[in-house]
């Protein structure tokens, strides 16, 4: 699987080949120049395509044959539909009925109702993993069940590795909640709206093939096309390419945790006290309740103090949506989006832009939107002393989430980790993070309910904040506190040597290993 | 005798920062312990040796424990293992004498106790991050948020819990049950050190004497010398009517609070008229207290989502003369900061009236006046009060700070 190893310029043991292909080891922030040309799909001769342009096929079967699917292929998927994603699985299941083995399989994003991707897995169809894997994939590829390794990436870095040629997608199976027989598609509108297919765009771009499959077809022309159905090559309609409740959760809610509410009023306040918050400032947040409640904290001192933002980005959620109607933004620049209230949005409010990994994140090209953010409030599950931070392993090394677009957003203006200072007795400061996704000179900020660490790269930071009243510490203070509570320094995760997935840096270079942990040691003593 | 076993404490789904402890006596073999935990790569090792020396320091020496761990701190663990040995009579009963005394500073009689935050005494999720939210005081509730067959369990925790969170500065206050059981609390939890003791449904100075005794000999036994306060809650006709003795019954009472729905409910009336039905007994409340020089203090306001209505609640009580009142949530907490601060308004006025005087005393005068304003010496008073709370509160610009 692996030819060998090497320690990389974040002192990371990487392999030099997964799954076949060769690596560059991460060589540090903005040092790896690659050279050439990017990727690009086959040429196509419109002669060959439906003159009435319907491209309508009867079944997802028959399209993947008459687009040749073969053992050992790479198939992709997006995640915009999030849990209540049922094309995916209806892709591989499908492949299974055909008899193919060892695709892989290489999604934007997995969620717990891939859990059968599993079985397909133990059956032969699917070889490995290429994206993230939580949940039951996560622990699957954890206890090294997986044929080849996983490969992690940003959703720019995704983008990033098929424009470039790291990658190369087959076939594209793209679920689209509205469509036309030609392909075109969007996702804010149909019984199964998801919001923006910014995901699936590059995939539309670089794959050999690409279907449609839709459960909301409509007649020419489909507009907006966010994918355009010049790259499709069918069309399948479905009655269903989703569970629409679990697409989108009607309403994200804001934290209600006393606790969290501290952390999100703290980073609020830290961006006001620094003074990021101005007039045509930008900023972004997820959608998790921590960073909601930054965003309603944050709005609060934007009324205070009559400042609006320029844009901000999302997940949008009705929480943005509130601060574009109040005129408190002039812009949503939309990556995913979240709730009801943003699908609705997206597709009524031309403020409210649908973006790609492309204009967003992707490193690899004439710059990208992520730097241009004066601030982004992001989670961890570790921060080390350093700053450096991991966001795809728990503590004791077992794959937990994605990465999504949380390395992409270390290139804002500030970089805030907002997060609780321990879970479930677990510090989130350690001496070395178990898995390196995030290097600390791109992290600027550490914001717990307990205090506040600012990374020493950043006087400026350090000086314009000199005057508040915020709990600003050491983050060895930080870290010392909280060992106090938690009862000691804990034990670093026991790792064996054999490594399950890589982490990608943005640029394609191999920023760290994910290695097997050791099994869970005898409850008996 | 062998064979004896009990359980304590809580685990399964749902459950946060708690453990459940199975403890087996057994004839021979030392200490066993079967640990599940949530936390088991990360301190796993260190729970079964806290667990080892915890019930070695009991006396336990034979046992097998079962543990279900879910993410408990150290001070919850120590808990309820005691809890385990206690329940299946393991324990036979320590020294008081060889408790040390806590290193934290006793507080004053006089502080400021404008909030306090309820927090379930047999919870202890709620417990290590109390003290972020700033309260000015803390209740480990040992009464009516615990279930009766937990009592033992909430005292062991409670008193864990005085002996080893951090709360940030906050008066450490333990709400006892009713008398003859709230005696039982004190034992367990006087060796920790609280600041101060709440003992509910007082009708009957009689009973805040006997708590005083109490502390008095358990303060005598542990050879310390620290100051532990009481407050006594007036939760009925007949502890209202008695306020005025109840608040002068001893030199530990530094304040005197009243619990609205008991009262209410002894009163026969309905919720919806609560301020109205029982202004009278918060009134006499105040007088009794300010009579017998202790603080007024009110009771809490129910509906925690309800922030603008515990505000104008707070604009009345304070009105009535209250210094502060409970919290039955953080998020209550600046509002009844805000509430029962002095405001910069009075604040100013006061330090005027307080300027005024002391000129007035430089120059021999016998008559304090401000403008055209005579001030006499019960409105000093007043102003001195709020610029010494002022000060406490870190509201007051001294001179020469360099604030």
């Amino acid at each position: 699987m692996t030819a060998g190893f090497t320690e990389n310029a974040a002192g990371r043991i990487v392999p030099t080949v997964v799954n076949g292909h060769e690596q560059t080891p991460y060589r540090g922030i903005g040092r790896h120049r690659p050279v050439g040309n990017k990727a690009g799909p086959p040429i196509r001769v419109s002669s060959d395509y439906p003159v009435n342009g319907d491209k309508r096929v009867a079944s997802l079967q028959e399209a993947l044959e008459r687009c040749g699917l073969a053992d050992g292929m790479v198939v992709s998927t997006h995640h915009h539909l999030r849990n209540g994603d049922r094309v995916a699985l209806s892709l591989l299941n499908t492949a299974k009925d055909m008899g193919i083995r060892d695709l892989t399989w290489f999604p934007s994003a997995s969620f717990p109702c891939h859990e059968p991707v599993i079985d397909l897995m133990e059956a032969g169809v699917v070889h490995h993993i290429e994206g993230s894997m939580n949940g039951p994939l996560g622990e699957y590829c954890s206890k090294g069940k997986m044929r080849g390794l996983g490969v992690l990436r940003s959703h720019g870095g995704r983008w990033q590795a098929i424009s470039d040629g790291e990658i190369h997608i087959d076939i594209a199976v793209i679920a689209a909640p509205c469509a036309d027989m030609f392909g075109n598609a969007n996702g804010a509108r149909g019984k199964s709206a998801c919001g923006s297919l910014g995901f699936a765009l590059a995939d539309s771009l670089y794959a050999d093939h690409v279907i449609v499959v839709t459960d909301g077809l409509v007649p020419f022309p489909c507009v907006p096309w966010q994918i355009q159905g010049n790259n499709v090559d069918y069309v399948v309609e479905v009655p269903s390419i989703g569970d629409p409740s679990k697409i989108v959760s009607g309403t994200t809610q804001i934290t209600k945790s006393p606790d969290r509410l501290i952390i999100a009023e703290f980073a609020a306040r830290f961006v006001r006290d620094a003074g990021i918050l101005r007039d045509g400032f930008s900023f972004q947040a997820g959608a998790g309740g921590i960073s909601l409640a930054f965003t309603a904290f944050l709005a609060d001192m934007m009324r205070d103090a009559g400042a609006t933002a320029r844009f901000v980005r999302g997940g949008s959620t009705r929480v943005l949506v509130d601060m574009l109607q109040e005129g408190l933004t002039d812009y949503i620049l939309d990556g995913q989006t979240f709730d009801l209230s943003g699908i609705q949005s997206i597709a009524t409010d031309p403020r409210h832009v649908a973006t790609s990994p492309f204009t967003s994140y992707n490193f690899n090209g004439k710059g990208n939107f992520a730097s241009m953010v004066d601030a982004v409030v992001l989670g961890a599950t570790e921060v080390d002393v350093d700053f450096n931070a991991n966001v795809v392993t728990h503590s004791d090394g077992r794959l937990l989430h994605g990465i999504g677009g949380w390395q992409n957003c270390l290139f804002a203006g500030c970089t805030i980790l907002a997060m609780p200072s321990f879970r479930d007795r677990n510090p989130v400061i350690r001496d070395r993070v178990t898995t390196l996704t995030g290097p600390g000179e791109l992290i600027d900020v550490v914001v717990t309910e307990r205090g506040i660490a600012i990374n020493p790269r950043r006087q400026d930071l350090i000086d314009a904040t000199k005057a508040s009243d915020l709990p600003i510490v050491d983050i060895r203070r930080l870290q010392a506190d909280v060992e106090h509570i938690c009862g000691g320094k804990p034990e670093p995760a026991v790792l064996t040597d054999q490594p399950v997935a890589v982490i990608k840096w943005v640029d394609g270079t191999v920023l760290d290993t994910v290695w097997q942990p050791r099994v869970d040691p005898d409850p008996h003593s | 005798m062998t064979g004896r076993s009990a359980e304590a404490g809580f685990a399964g789904r749902g459950v946060r920062s708690d453990l459940r402890v199975k403890i087996e006596e057994r004839e021979d073999g030392g200490l066993t312990v079967d640990l599940q935990s949530k936390v088991e790569a990360y301190y796993g090792a260190a729970i079964r040796d806290q667990v080892r020396d915890e019930l070695e320091h009991l006396g336990v020496e034979n046992a097998t424990v079962t543990i279900q761990d879910m993410g408990a701190l150290p001070f919850t663990i120590a808990a309820r293992v005691e809890t385990a040995a206690l329940r299946a009579g393991l324990l036979e009963d320590k020294a008081l004498d060889a408790v040390p005394e806590p290193d934290r500073v006793p507080t004053e009689r006089g502080r400021v106790r404008r909030s306090r935050l309820y927090l379930p005494g047999n919870d202890p999720k709620y417990m290590v991050n109390a003290g972020l939210y700033g309260p000015d005081a803390v209740i480990l509730d040992l009464e009516d948020s615990v279930h009766p067959a937990e009592k033992d369990s909430a005292r062991l925790l409670v008193a864990n819990a005085v002996r080893h969170v951090d709360f940030a500065g906050a008066e450490i206050m333990v709400r006892i049950n009713q008398l003859p059981a709230g005696l039982e609390d004190l034992a367990a939890v006087i060796p920790s050190g609280p600041d101060l003791i709440l003992i509910p449904k007082v009708e009957d100075p009689a009973e805040v004497q006997e708590v005083d005794r109490t502390i008095t000999t358990m303060l005598e036994t542990l050879e310390w010398h620290r100051s532990i306060w009481i407050m006594p809650i007036l939760e009925s006709a007949l502890g209202i009517e008695s306020a005025f003795d109840i608040a002068r019954s001893c030199d530990r009472v530094v304040a005197l609070t009243v619990g609205l729905e008991d009262l209410m409910a002894d009163l026969g009336v309905s919720g919806s008229a609560k301020e109205q039905a029982t202004h009278y007994a918060r009134a006499r409340i105040v007088n009794a207290a300010v009579a017998a020089s202790v603080q007024p203090i009110d009771s809490v306001y129910a509906d925690v989502s309800d922030l603008d209505g515990l505000t104008s609640w707070c604009e009345r009580s304070k009105a009535l003369g209250f210094q502060g009142m409970g919290c039955l949530h953080p998020r209550q907490i600046p509002i009844v900061h805000d509430a029962f601060a002095p405001t910069p308004k009075e604040i100013e006025r006061a330090q005027a009236i307080v300027a005024a005087f002391e000129q007035a005393q430089k120059e021999g005068l016998a008559i304090v006046s401000i403008g055209s304003k005579m001030i006499d010496a019960p409105i000093v008073q007043r102003a001195a009060k709020i610029v010494e709370q002022a000060r406490a509160l870190g509201l007051l610009l001294e001179e020469g700070s360099g604030q």
